[in-house]
């Protein structure tokens, strides 16, 4: 038994930010059994669950390829491949980021009775969508290989891209669940929020197709940043530019570290909370 | 109950003395925040705001209550409904910290706090089992090494690989008393579990924490039943509307509170 759980003095706990970081080690175990739980239940019919998960990103990708290509004829070349990427990254943030705040209010009976660090539902939220993340990959590789895209070793740089996101993604999740523990309706608002940002990326459009006076909206949208990283190895199969990494790193940090700060000082909170 | 005679109180001594109390209190002051009509919403809290109608009412679940418990004590805390019981207990779990004062523990804690709360009734007994475990704090390959002491202490058998949702009321109270207890904790927090499962159950479980309790495990119990708390508790608290109002020997202390009429 860890040493650190036998003594407590409510007067000396060191700053929240930093006894929150070392409770989360301390509960690992705790975090592997619900990704473990959560994957399970998703893909207990395996094959025909994996099935359903790609469905809608897939089925999103024929509607949109369908409508842009022949209607508003963007000059994509293996537009699919350009959607299904952009899709399979921009769901990922979306899915994790509503479930770390899902979490928080299914959990809340449970941290209202004993002690546990809060920020293990917000870790395991953004690790279940890392899994799924993996899975969705492979199809989209899959489908880049039927389409003809020529894959290279740029691909090697995705996992980078893919710890990016995925901080950005926990930064935006603890901030959201921060929320959580003050409003019960976040989870609607945030909704409709998810709508206009989708909108506000360029998942299904080109960049490029953005007038020159509004460009400046989109250089403060840091999805921008996280899609490019993840989509243009595959797409084009070039390393993105020092810049965009430093954007997209930079913009993540930010992220994580202000989620992070906000999260473990109010979420103390959700048990006074009747 | 009336089958545990006299002689079972012997047992009944802080296992060793001389050791730093299991569990200070000293100035402890619990207080919750809340509005005066519920603003759940962002919606409402925006027309609220700039209407300025957001006020809080400060509600002192525990004021300045102080006292310590002793390594291996059984400690009694009795009062009515809202009188702050249950936040006593969660300060102790860390499930609060206290707004002021100060509270100290030593040995690890392990809660009672209504069984099965952690329990996923579509998973299986087993699965439930290093759910919770986790859930307390435990690591995975110390939940192998209880594991099976746990299933043979709640006497679910082959039922184990069913999922939960199955369960009687009585299996489940017997499996979150088993998870909860796998491992001799040094501080116990008993809040009214033993009014569920049958008799044959609730004798084995308080069988089981007079045997953590002469190794040395500090018990601190939370019950209306004052028949039990006078045999079980040798010390005890009578908490009023957030403030200690007697302490000390359990029987003097449960005879003020039955005494007491005001509301």
């Amino acid at each position: 038994m860890d040493i650190t759980r036998e003594y407590y003095d409510s007067s000396k706990l060191p700053h929240p930010a930093i006894a929150e970081f070392f409770a989360l080690i301390q509960y690992w175990d705790l975090v592997v059994q619900f990704v473990s739980r959560s994957i399970k239940t998703r893909y207990k019919r395996s094959v025909l669950g994996v099935f359903w998960t790609m469905l809608n990103p897939l089925m999103t990708m024929v509607v949109l390829t369908l409508v842009f290509s022949n209607v508003f004829r963007f000059p994509i070349q293996n537009y699919p491949v350009y959607i299904l990427s952009g899709l399979t990254i921009w769901n990922f943030f979306s899915a994790a980021s509503k479930q770390a705040m899902g979490e928080m209010f299914y959990s809340g009976g449970l941290l209202n009775r004993i002690y546990i660090p809060k920020s293990v539902f917000v870790v395991s939220a953004v690790a279940t969508g890392m899994v799924n993340l993996g899975l969705s990959f492979v199809v989209l590789l899959g489908i880049a290989l039927i389409l003809g895209v020529q894959v290279n070793f740029t691909l090697l740089v995705l996992p980078i891209s893919i710890l990016i996101a995925t901080l950005f993604t926990f930064g935006i999740g603890l901030v959201l669940a921060t929320a959580a523990v003050y409003f019960s309706d976040i989870m609607p608002f945030y909704d409709v929020i998810l709508m206009v940002w989708f909108y506000a990326t360029p998942v299904f459009y080109p960049a490029d197709i953005i007038p020159a006076q509004w460009a400046w909206v989109f250089k403060l949208n840091p999805m921008v940043y996280i899609v490019d990283i993840f989509r243009q190895p595959i797409f084009q199969g070039t390393i993105p530019s020092l810049h965009q990494w430093v954007i997209a790193l930079a913009v993540s940090l930010v992220a994580f570290f202000i989620g992070w700060y906000l999260f473990t000082i109010k979420s103390n909170e959700y048990a006074y909370r009747i | 109950m009336n089958t545990l005679t006299a002689s079972d109180r012997t047992s009944n001594q802080p296992a060793s003395l001389g050791d730093p109390p299991a569990i200070q209190f000293d100035q402890v002051s619990v207080c919750y925040r809340v509005p005066r009509e519920r603003v759940s919403g962002i919606k409402e809290f925006a027309i609220r705001w700039l209407q300025k109608r957001l006020e809080y009412e400060t509600f002192w679940a525990l004021q300045e209550v102080g006292f310590q418990v002793e390594k291996g004590e059984t400690f009694g805390v009795i009062g009515r409904n809202g009188a702050g019981k249950s936040t006593l207990l969660k300060v102790i779990a860390r499930v609060l910290v206290p707004i002021r004062g100060r509270v100290i523990t030593r040995g690890r804690i392990a809660p009672l706090l209504e069984l099965g709360a952690g329990f996923n009734y579509e998973l299986t007994g087993r699965e439930n089992i290093y759910l919770n475990g986790a859930l307390l704090g435990y690591k995975r390959k110390e939940m192998d090494q209880l594991y099976p002491s746990i299933v043979d202490f709640s006497e679910i058998g082959a039922f184990i690989d069913a999922p939960m949702r199955t369960y009687s009321t009585g299996m489940i109270a017997r499996l979150g008393f088993s998870v909860a207890t796998c491992s001799r904790p040094g501080i116990l927090l008993v809040d009214e579990v033993l009014s569920v499962g049958d008799t044959a159950f609730q004798e084995k479980c308080l069988d089981r924490m007079q045997s953590y309790r002469a190794q040395g495990t500090t018990i601190i119990f939370v019950s209306h039943n004052m028949d039990v708390v006078k045999w079980f508790c040798n010390r005890a608290i009578w908490l009023k509307t957030g403030h200690i109002r007697a302490a000390g020997e359990t029987i003097g202390v449960v005879e003020q509170y039955l005494a007491d009429k005001t509301v």
